[in-house]
C-alpha cells in the first residue's frame, strides 16, 4: 500500500526539476535572443541552431540510453528498466520531432529548400522510424513481459542500426556531390556564439533528463494504481 | 557443432518439406514477384528514362518486398495449431531454431530470386551475363542481411495485433543499409565500374551482416515464451 504514496512524492520531486529546467531552458534562449551577436550571412534565422542542434543531440543520446536499458533489461530482467526505455523512447522522439521541425524551417531559409537527403537529414528521419516502431510496438504487444521483451530487443537492434544508416547515407552522398548551395556549410563559430551552443547542449541535456525522471515516475504511479487496483479486486472477491 | 548443424538443416528441411507440398507461399511470391516488374515497366517514361538507369531500384525494391511478404510465413506456421510448442519441447536448442528458420527463408527467397531475376533482364534489357558472378555476391549478401533481421522480427510480429502490417513497420528501416548498399552495387555494376568505385558498400554490407547475424542469434532466445 506504501507503493501510490511513494510514486506521488517521485513525481513531485520531478516537478521540481522540471521546474528547474524550463527556467535554464527559458535562460538560455535569452541568452541566444539578446545577448549573443547575429550570424553575419545568416542574420536572425540562424539563431534556430540553439534548438534544433541540442535537440538533435539529445535524440540521438536518448535512443543510446533505449539502447542500454534494453541490453540491461535482457541481463537482469528488472521491469523498472523496461519502463525507463519506454520513457526515454517517448521523450527522444518528441525531441527527434522538434529536430524534423526546425531542420526544414532553417533549410528553406538559408538552403533554399525544405528538404535535401542530407547524410545527418536522413539518418534523423530513420532515427524517427525506430522510435515510432519501437512505441508502435509496445501498443500492439498486451501482455506486459512479452511487450518488454519485445522492446528490449527492437531497442537494441534499432541502436545499432542507426550508425549503420548513417554510413549508408553518408557513402551515398559522398559519391554525388551535392550542388554548392546545398551544402551545409561548417562555419567557424565566434566565442560568444560557441559558448552559446555549448551552453544550449548542456541545458537540453538536464532538460532531457527532467522530462525523462517525470515521464518515469508518471508512469511508475500508473502502474502502482493499477496493481493496488488489483489487489482490490482480489480482495474483494 | 555437428549436432547443432544437424539441429538447423532438421528444421530448415522442416519448413522447405512444408512449403514444397503446398506451394502455395512459393507461387505467390514469385507471382507478386513478376507483377511488381512488369508494373515497373508501366511506371516510367521509356524516352525519359532508360531502363539501365531505372532497372537497379526496380530490381531491389522488388526482391525487398518479396522478401518480407516470404518472411511472415515462417512463424505464422507455427502458430497455426501452437506447432511452435512442439518445436520448444524438442531438444533442439533455440539457436538452432532461429538459424534453422533463418536457413529455410534463405533458400525459399534465394528460389525466388533466382526465378525473377532471369525475367527481370528479359524486362528490362540488361546485360546481366556478363556481370552474373558479381552480381550473384551482391543479392546472396544483401539477402542474408535482410533475411536474418526479418526472421527474428517475424518471430515478434506473429504474437503481436495486425501482425503483418506490424512486420513492415519493424522491418523496413532495417533495410535501408542492404538495399542501398545493393542497389548501388548493382548499379555500377552495370554501368562496369571498376571494383574500387563499389568496395566502400562491400565492406559496409559484409559488416552489417555480421553484425546483425550475430546480434540476433544472440536475442532470438528473448522473442519467444519462456
Amino acid at each position: 500500500m506504501t507503493a501510490i504514496p511513494t510514486a506521488e512524492r517521485a513525481l513531485r520531486r520531478s516537478g521540481v526539476w522540471m521546474a528547474i529546467a524550463l527556467l535554464l531552458v527559458a535562460g538560455v534562449y535569452v541568452r541566444a535572443l539578446a545577448f549573443t551577436p547575429e550570424e553575419a550571412t545568416q542574420g536572425l534565422a540562424q539563431k534556430i541552431f540553439y534548438i534544433h542542434a541540442p535537440s538533435a543531440w539529445v535524440a540521438f543520446l536518448a535512443f543510446g540510453i533505449v539502447g542500454v536499458c534494453s541490453l540491461i533489461y535482457l541481463i537482469v530482467k528488472d521491469p523498472r528498466l523496461d519502463l525507463f526505455a519506454a520513457s526515454s523512447a517517448e521523450v527522444g522522439t518528441v525531441f527527434t520531432t522538434v529536430v524534423l521541425i526546425t531542420g526544414p524551417i532553417w533549410g528553406k531559409e538559408i538552403w533554399g529548400a525544405w528538404w535535401t537527403w542530407d547524410a545527418r537529414l536522413t539518418s534523423t528521419l530513420f532515427l524517427y522510424f525506430i522510435y515510432l516502431a519501437y512505441l508502435v510496438l509496445r501498443t500492439a504487444v498486451e501482455e506486459p513481459g512479452r511487450r518488454a521483451r519485445y522492446s528490449a530487443v527492437l531497442g537494441i537492434l534499432g541502436a545499432l542500426l542507426v550508425p549503420f544508416i548513417h554510413v549508408s547515407v553518408y557513402l551515398f552522398r559522398t559519391l554525388h556531390p551535392m550542388p554548392v548551395v546545398l551544402r551545409p556549410g561548417k562555419p567557424e563559430l565566434p566565442g560568444s556564439m560557441l559558448a552559446t551552443l555549448l551552453l544550449s547542449f548542456a541545458v537540453f541535456t538536464i532538460f532531457y533528463f527532467a522530462l525523462l525522471a517525470r515521464r518515469y515516475a508518471w508512469a511508475r504511479l500508473l502502474e502502482a494504481r493499477a496493481e493496488t487496483e488489483a489487489d482490490r479486486d482480489d480482495a474483494s472477491r | 557443432m555437428r549436432s547443432l548443424l544437424a539441429q538447423v538443416w532438421a528444421i530448415a528441411a522442416k519448413d522447405l518439406l512444408l512449403e514444397f507440398r503446398s506451394r502455395t507461399a512459393f507461387l505467390s511470391a514469385l507471382v507478386f514477384t513478376a507483377l511488381v516488374l512488369a508494373i515497373f515497366n508501366f511506371a516510367r517514361d521509356p524516352t525519359a528514362v532508360s531502363s539501365v538507369d531505372l532497372a537497379p531500384s526496380v530490381l531491389w525494391i522488388t526482391f525487398s518486398f518479396a522478401g518480407v511478404l516470404a518472411l511472415s510465413r515462417a512463424f505464422t506456421l507455427e502458430k497455426e495449431n501452437r506447432a511452435i510448442d512442439g518445436l520448444l519441447l524438442s531438444p533442439a536448442s533455440r539457436t538452432a531454431l532461429y538459424l534453422g528458420k533463418t536457413g529455410a527463408n534463405l533458400i525459399f527467397v534465394g528460389a525466388v530470386e533466382a526465378i525473377a531475376l532471369p525475367l527481370f533482364a528479359l524486362f528490362f534489357n540488361v546485360p546481366l551475363l556478363e556481370v552474373l558472378g558479381s552480381l550473384v555476391l551482391v543479392i546472396v549478401l544483401a539477402t542474408i542481411g535482410f533475411v536474418a533481421v526479418g526472421t527474428l522480427m517475424s518471430a515478434m510480429a506473429v504474437n503481436t495485433r495486425f501482425g503483418e502490417m506490424m512486420l513492415l513497420v519493424l522491418v523496413l528501416p532495417f533495410l535501408v543499409t542492404p538495399v542501398s548498399a545493393a542497389a548501388e552495387m548493382t548499379t555500377k555494376l552495370f554501368a562496369h565500374r571498376p571494383f574500387a568505385e563499389w568496395a566502400a558498400w562491400l565492406k559496409l554490407l559484409v559488416a552489417y551482416d555480421i553484425t546483425f547475424v550475430v546480434l540476433c542469434t544472440l536475442v532470438f532466445e528473448f522473442t519467444l515464451e519462456e
